[in-house]
């Protein structure tokens, strides 16, 4: 069937069977293999995207559930050239090691920054408990954790300047 | 002539050498533009599938593959007859065994290949799976690895011409079995264990997949794959399949975690390779994970008995006595005169008199494996083994754990020592790491808080181990794989702008080599890293070397950019002489610049003597043009990084749930390239060992039936059990090493887990009497210890 | 990765669209809200539907509101929206509880709680919840609705009393004074699957426990409501003898089997323990309010 999807901001058309699931419709999308898959069963967050803004696992949603719904992957991160904070603070606090879980990792954590926006600090396990939904099986989590904090941070820096 | 103010300034910030230097590799993954093997499509590929055995053992009665033929999306489905064809219905395992690509007689575990479909794409591959027919006999099957030796277990290899029984590798020896006897007979102290290191699995978060392409006009064939040794895997490909070595390449692309998975060959690449061969097409096949966790290289899996004596307050022997379960088919990977690995490294930190170890090999109706997820080969087994028989020792002398090994290290002063199984550790100070690591837990506030605890009926533990691993193999009179020599090659070209490329052997699944080795020509030639291309996961583009594992990139791919930067820098100052009409003795050597001793304004920067060297003025007499040198280098030892490690923990007493509060470990890795890396290692190692410790385990039923072959039963910590890891150092440089650099890769997976598992029995010991508990230390496994009935995993 | 076979699929527009749609089309067909229990087991291949018909769009049954005496939970409402509301958490904290440790925050942006209910896995934690907080759920069918009490809703193991042509469509909660709750559970990592669980809800008038509901996860073939543990209780005062003994029925009163999270002497013991833990927490909760 003919589905149309809003990723990035664009709409993306494709005839699809019904059973294909949001992960390989995105992957299969020109220059969207940014969005990983690691399991069969749900746990490893690899696949986050977001879903009108809030963190789904694309492997466990149907495309064709998704027309009418903005998706986001981690590639609209980036604007013009210029990375987000949160891409850069993965950066600043080595965050990232093989880079697989790391497009889930962000995107749970744009949505994370984004939703406590202007709200007080985020604590520790906040931060933790928010990407309990993925795995990272090189970094051990404290990087991560940490760039998350440096994104809210210089975050607040760039709202500030704006 | 150039002055040292032209040189590029050199801060922390942006090290030009060693330093915390932020990777070079990280924009392309955090902008999702990274190109691991599923990212890739090729114009005309086809998707494979594999079917997979439901039974642990059966034999196979027939197989039915006229259904899936019949499906619109499929071109062919394969199977061992049509393979057999081929002369690749088995393949060499790197331990000398063979193994099945596709199963003919009969299978021999759960979730063995069986047949591998081929059609246009991956949803109809996985359907066309449920239209093969196999009818199956099922057979009694073998999972418990001290039973695989009873005179009536079933037969597993009776595809081998005079096996009997389902001895995999006879009783492998090491140590001196008298000289122990007598250090047992005359000891103070005695304790004996039980101890199993469970079957886990790496499980890096990319499964193991491959997209091969045959040009069947021109013979090429072009292999993508994740993989940690890629020259090693194209040799046997071409002696496997009968084809060129020189018409085949292999690209590694980025790939998402190794930790020893992505080493051995697996039946399906096999398949995809010919595939292509035959259909002339690419074929991809990307395994999911449920095949990943039931049949690629699982870790450990060691049945461990010991012996640990002590006299006059100090350990003195050691015994041990172990069954490897090898699985169904031998496929561990070790140099070739080590087929236990390196576990007779299990005489651990300490100066015994005697010790002695003995292991075999046994054949399972389970997966092919065991040396993989950051073991060192089975270091990580050894160290388990004897930190856990050093604790109860401590408990049974009523000594303090750390007391216990600070009176039995091996001394400063006894370096290079050798220990009774034959290794010669070169160089260590191994009670100042474990001061540092009391020092940063606060050992002593921790005790105090634990006997608060316990008057409160609290239950906290404190959990020390302390290693010493060998590794970076190795040298090549000792060590070989399939008769391979565990040599890396660098090549360093410098081009006339002065910016470089070096092409190196060692393959990254993350370790951050495109930073870390360009910050080693940059600390040996001052060509700042970001001026220098570090090339790496294309066999036609770098030169031929044994990959990335067991710890070895900076002991032996770093030893050898370290070498070939140093031939180029010689080459330079040669140049330099002619450049500045002086002899090259005269010159001395600042980062990045060749200068006359006295006078330092007369000087030769390094990317002026590189455009010297393309330019058509004078050379040195002799001398070819270009800058550019070649290494193949052979480590005349292994390193021995060591490291101290401290867990605190803290258990519910009424629901056993563990937890991590705290772990601190200082480690010993020599000079550190850049220490933000090693730091992120050794967090993610220690991440592992606390799932190890606590949740991982591939365990079966008496059926063979894998129980844990997906996420939801492979438990791997998320953020949430993780403590915030507290790290420390010591600087011990590696004496024989250009850089004074060991590995370390796989030092906090050594570590972790014997330091939790102390931790947990240090909580229970007083109050329940607990004096050991197998891993993993589950809420269910630690209750049932807590009421004096601990069970071993299966 | 593992893929789903074949389906039909088609999206309701409403309540009575996607009933006479199950009507129609029949056992082959499946309601899919979150899709987080049920494309799993697709992809697992241990369930096949031919159809599916996604009720997404079905906003108006996304909500928590009061109706007179009753909190009314829509079936589409997510485990976030469960996790986040003041309502529930003034009224029947129990459900904030469960929600923290149940799957994980990005599966919580997509399960329902009428999806977790009609699964009826052993293990929910949901159905442990709304059991012991005297829940009733709404069944709409072609011929209309009816209403039914949570202990004939668990049927039996992934079976519950939502008929062919059904759709569970909402849950309504008793409001009711001295309210206290409480949700404990025990699990091998973040987001597994309960090893144990157990739900308490007491309603505490004049001094005495006036009603008290408490069910468990994960330790019998579905959830177990603890009947005779909530006869003991019904009418005293509290005390921690009271709830050690209600521990006890709890431990004998289970049904686990052994399996990869544990075996059943540690479940028993669990489920002794947890509804002792909740019991004390739920009471704690419910003289807290009253004072």
């Amino acid at each position: 069937m003919q589905v149309t999807i809003t990723i990035n901001g664009e709409p993306v058309s494709r005839d699809v069977e019904p059973r294909q699931l949001l992960v390989h419709f995105i992957r299969d999308t020109e220059g969207l293999t940014g969005t990983h898959w690691g399991c069969d069963t749900s746990n490893c967050g690899a696949c986050v995207v977001l879903m009108d803004g809030k963190p789904v696992k694309s492997c466990t949603t149907l495309a064709v559930m998704c027309e009418g719904h903005e998706i986001r992957t981690v590639e609209s991160l980036e604007v013009d050239g210029r990375l987000d904070p949160i891409q850069q603070g993965f950066h600043e606090r080595h965050a990232l090691q093989c880079g697989f879980c790391t497009p889930g990792m962000l995107m749970t954590a744009r949505a994370l920054l984004d939703e406590r926006a202007g709200g007080p600090p985020l604590t520790e396990h906040e931060i933790r408990t928010a990407i309990s939904g993925g795995i990272c099986r090189c970094t051990g989590y404290k990087n991560i954790v940490s760039a998350v904090q440096w994104a809210a941070e210089h975050q607040a820096g760039v709202k500030q300047e704006a | 002539m150039a002055v040292t103010e032209n040189l590029p300034s050199q801060t922390t910030e942006r090290p030009i050498g060693f330093g915390r230097l932020k990777r070079k590799e990280d924009e392309r993954f955090i902008r999702g533009k990274g190109t691991y093997l599923d990212d890739i499509r090729l114009p005309g590929m086809v998707h494979g599938a594999i079917l997979r055995s439901p039974y642990a053992h059966a034999k196979i009665v027939s197989i039915d593959t006229a259904r899936a033929l019949a499906h619109p999306n499929v071109a062919a489905v394969v199977t061992a007859k049509d393979l057999e064809t081929l002369g690749l219905a088995w393949m060499p395992t790197i331990s000398y065994d063979t193994q099945a690509v596709l199963a003919g007689d009969k299978v021999r575990f759960q979730g063995q290949e069986v047949a591998f479909v081929i059609a246009t794409d991956e949803y109809s591959a996985n359907d066309a799976l449920e239209l093969i027919d196999v009818e199956y006999e099922p057979l009694p099957a073998i999972v418990n690895a001290r039973k695989a030796l009873d005179p009536d277990a079933p037969l597993i290899r009776d595809d081998k011409v005079g096996q009997s029984d389902n001895l995999a590798s006879p009783t492998w020896e090491a140590g001196d079995g008298a000289a122990t006897d007598r250090a047992f007979a005359e000891a103070d102290t005695i304790v004996s264990r039980d101890i199993i290191y469970p079957r886990c699995h790496p499980a890096p978060l990319e499964t193991c997949g491959m997209i091969a392409d045959f040009n069947p006009e021109t013979g090429q064939l072009d292999i993508y794959n994740g993989n940690q040794a890629p020259h090693a895997h194209r040799t046997v490909y071409a002696h496997v399949a009968g084809l060129a070595e020189h018409m085949i390449r292999i690209r590694c692309g980025d790939i998402g975690g190794g930790f020893g998975n992505k080493v051995p060959i697996y039946p399906g690449y096999v398949c995809a390779i010919a595939g292509s061969i035959v259909a002339g097409v690419p074929v991809k096949w990307v395994e999911n994970r449920s095949e990943n966790l039931m049949s690629t290289g699982f870790a450990r899996d060691y049945v461990m008995h010991a012996d640990m004596c002590s006299k006059d307050g100090k350990i003195t022997g050691l015994r041990v006595d172990v069954i490897a379960d090898h699985g169904a088919f031998d496929s561990t990977a070790q140099p070739t005169k080590f087929p236990a690995g390196f576990f007779h490294i299990v005489c651990g930190s300490y100066d015994l008199d005697a010790s002695h170890v003995k292991v075999k090999a046994v054949y399972t109706n389970k997966a092919p494996g065991g040396v993989a997820y950051r073991c060192s080969f089975r270091i990580t087994e050894a160290v388990y083994l004897v930190e856990r028989m050093v604790d109860a020792l401590a408990l049974e002398m009523k000594v303090d754990p750390i007391e216990l090994r600070m009176r039995s290290f091996i001394a400063p002063e006894q370096f290079p020592y050798e220990t009774t199984t034959g290794w010669t550790y070169d160089s260590g100070n191994y009670a100042e790491t474990m001061r540092v690591a009391m020092d940063i837990a606060g050992y002593e506030d921790l005790r105090r808080e634990q006997a608060e605890k316990r008057a409160r009926g609290e239950l906290m533990g404190v959990g020390v181990a302390f290693f010493t691993e060998g590794v970076g193999a190795g040298p090549r009179k000792h060590m070989d794989i399939l008769g391979l020599a565990m040599n890396d090659g660098a090549d360093l070209r410098v081009h006339p702008s002065g910016q470089a490329v070096v092409s190196i052997s060692a393959q990254t699944q993350g370790q951050g080599h495109e930073t870390t080795f360009a910050q080693i020509v940059a600390e040996e030639l001052g060509i700042p890293p970001e001026d220098v291309q570090v090339r790496h996961g294309d066999t036609d583009r770098s030169p031929y070397g044994l990959g990335t594992y067991g710890s070895r990139s900076t002991p032996v791919s770093g030893a050898a950019v370290a070498v070939v930067s140093r031939k180029v820098r010689d080459k330079a100052r040669l140049i330099a002489a002619t450049m500045l009409e002086t002899r090259p003795e005269d010159l001395t050597w600042e980062k990045g610049r060749w200068f006359v001793k006295g006078d330092p304004e007369k000087g030769a920067l390094i990317e002026d003597i590189a455009l010297r060297a393309y330019s058509g003025e004078a050379m040195p007499e002799g001398m070819e043009g270009g800058l550019d040198a070649q290494v193949i280098y052979d480590p005349p030892n292994l390193t021995y990084p060591y490291g101290a490690y401290i867990a605190v923990v803290d258990i519910d007493p009424d629901t056993a749930q563990v937890t991590v509060r705290r772990f601190i470990a200082v480690d010993d890795c020599g000079v550190r390239i850049n220490p933000m890396v090693v730091d992120g290692q050794i967090h993610g190692g220690l991440a592992e060992g606390v799932g190890i410790a606590l949740m991982e385990v591939i365990t079966f039923d008496e059926e063979g039936n894998c129980l844990n072959s997906s996420f939801m039963d492979y438990l791997i910590p998320t953020a949430l059990e993780c403590p915030d890891f507290e790290l420390g150092e010591t600087v011990t440089p590696c004496p024989h090493h250009p850089l004074g650099a060991k590995g370390v890769g796989e030092s906090p997976n050594v570590g972790s887990p014997p330091a939790i598992v102390n931790a947990i029995i240090d909580a229970l010991h007083e109050t329940h009497g607990v004096d050991h508990v197998d891993m993993p230390c589950t809420p269910a496994r630690v209750w049932a210890a807590m009421q004096g009935r601990p069970e071993p995993p299966q | 990765m593992q893929t789903p076979a074949s389906f039909e699929y088609e999206r309701a527009t409403s309540v009575e669209g996607a009933i006479a749609s199950l009507g129609r089309l029949g056992s082959e067909a499946r309601i899919i809200a979150g899709g987080h229990s049920l494309l799993p087991m697709m992809k697992l291949r241990l369930a096949s539907p031919e159809h599916l018909i996604d009720i997404n769009d079905l906003t108006e049954l996304d909500f928590i509101r009061e109706e007179g005496d009753e909190i009314r939970i829509g079936a589409l409402t997510r485990h976030v929206e469960l996790l986040t509301s003041e309502l529930l958490a003034t009224h029947f904290p129990l459900f904030r509880d469960a929600e923290q440790v149940i799957a994980d925050p990005v599966v919580r942006n997509r399960g329902t709680i009428g999806g977790s209910l009609c699964q009826a896995d052993a293990a929910e934690d949901l159905s442990a919840v709304c059991s012991a907080a005297k829940a009733k759920v709404v069944i709409r069918g072609a011929d209309g609705e009816r209403v039914v009490g949570m202990e004939d809703f668990h049927v039996g193991p992934y079976m519950t009393a939502v008929g062919a042509g059904e759709m569970l469509t909402e849950v309504r909660l008793p409001v009711r004074p001295g309210a206290g709750s409480a949700h404990e559970k025990v699990e091998r990592r973040a987001g597994d699957w309960a090893i144990a669980a157990a739900s308490a809800a007491v309603w505490v008038d004049g001094g005495t426990i006036a009603d008290v509901g408490i069910a468990l996860s994960a330790v019998g073939l579905t959830t177990i409501h603890l009947t005779r543990a909530e006869e003991l209780l019904r009418g005293k005062p509290p005390s921690e003898d009271l709830f050690v003994e209600a521990g006890e029925i709890a431990s004998a009163d289970c049904s686990p089997g052994a399996d990869g999270r544990g075996p059943i002497d540690y479940k028993r013991h669990l489920a002794g323990i947890l509804t002792r833990r909740a019991l004390t927490r739920a009471i704690s909760r419910a003289l807290h309010q009253e004072a």
